[in-house]
């Protein structure tokens, strides 16, 4: 196998170039994807037969905590990758991917609340999914923190790793809270392996979504990467030129 | 469509409080997501094209 990409990947200069290209790319797809997905959603699926209208939060809701949730586990990854091959870039994506991870975090959380008033007929209980979901946040508050507490670069980056590796203990449990508990919360909406058991003009607007949205995760996780590369690589002599070209552009 | 007019659209069968609060959270907070890094980038290029100016004058 050709690993060459995976060393090139931890040069900052080739990540900057490469992430210029998808960039625009990325973010056509998360707004057309979710433009189309809120129409679909919100407009033309049909109402749920017990829930009514109130069910089309779905559609924000669980791309929203899907993602909230694949970021951690991205984290993760990230920060193996930082502490086994050392790669400055994986310190980069820890630090810019957190924040977007603790916001679709909230989107989640805030927009279940909202759910769970007409449904439930309670904004908030302490239930095993919900309970698991608020550790998520908190664990995207403790690597912020980390990494802005910690004035020396490579020691923030090794506290982040190590943080974000043991914090995905969490992943599972909120993947599995609603068959190992007794919840409020309803069970999966989809599974790879089963076939969706509600119509399509349901399930086809939540896959749109969830699709954009991690487009938008992409797309909104570059910008800030490609910023943050420039700052590090201040010293060097590509990010100077290419502040001189940005600014020389007017931006 | 499974709305007949805008107004039922709007209403959302008596749940639009509640479907447009929850959609009214999400869209500020993408926003925000979106602005902020764009910002963020503005302000550096900003201060970068200061500093190089400041420098040149020396």
């Amino acid at each position: 196998m050709n690993w060459t990409w995976f060393h090139k990947l931890g040069s900052p200069k080739w990540f900057y170039q490469i992430s210029g290209r998808w960039l625009p790319w990325l973010s056509v797809c998360a707004a057309l994807l979710i433009m189309v997905g809120l129409v679909l959603g919100l407009a033309f699926a049909p109402p749920d037969y017990q829930q009514g209208n109130s069910f089309r939060i779905i559609y924000l809701h669980v791309p929203a905590a899907f993602l909230a949730q694949s970021t951690y586990i991205s984290l993760a990854i990230a920060g193996v990758v930082g502490l086994v091959w050392k790669m400055k870039i994986a310190d980069i994506a820890i630090q810019q991917a957190a924040p977007i991870g603790a916001w679709m975090t909230v989107i989640a959380l805030a927009t279940g609340a909202i759910w769970g008033k007409p449904t439930w007929g309670a904004w908030w209980v302490w239930d095993a999914r919900l309970t698991a979901m608020l550790i998520l946040l908190f664990l995207y508050f403790g690597i912020i923190a980390l990494g802005h507490a910690i004035s020396n670069r490579d020691s923030a980056a090794k506290a982040c790793a190590i943080l974000a590796i043991v914090g995905v203990v969490n992943i599972p449990i909120i993947k599995y809270s609603v068959d190992w508990w007794n919840t409020l919360h309803q069970p999966a909406t989809f599974t790879v392996t089963k076939k969706p058991t509600m119509p399509i003009e349901m399930w086809l607007p939540l896959l749109i979504m969830t699709i954009g949205f991690y487009c938008f995760f992409a797309a909104v996780l570059l910008v800030r990467m490609r910023l943050e590369v420039l700052r590090r690589e201040s010293r060097t002599r590509w990010a100077q030129e290419e502040v001189a070209r940005q600014i020389g552009r007017g931006v | 469509m499974s709305f007949d007019s805008f107004a039922e659209f709007l209403a959302m069968g008596n749940h639009g409080v509640y479907v447009w609060s929850a959609y009214g959270i999400g869209f500020v907070i993408l926003l925000l997501n979106v602005v902020s890094p764009l910002l963020a980038r503005q302000r550096y290029f900003k201060n970068e094209a200061r500093r190089l100016r400041r420098e040149a004058q020396q």
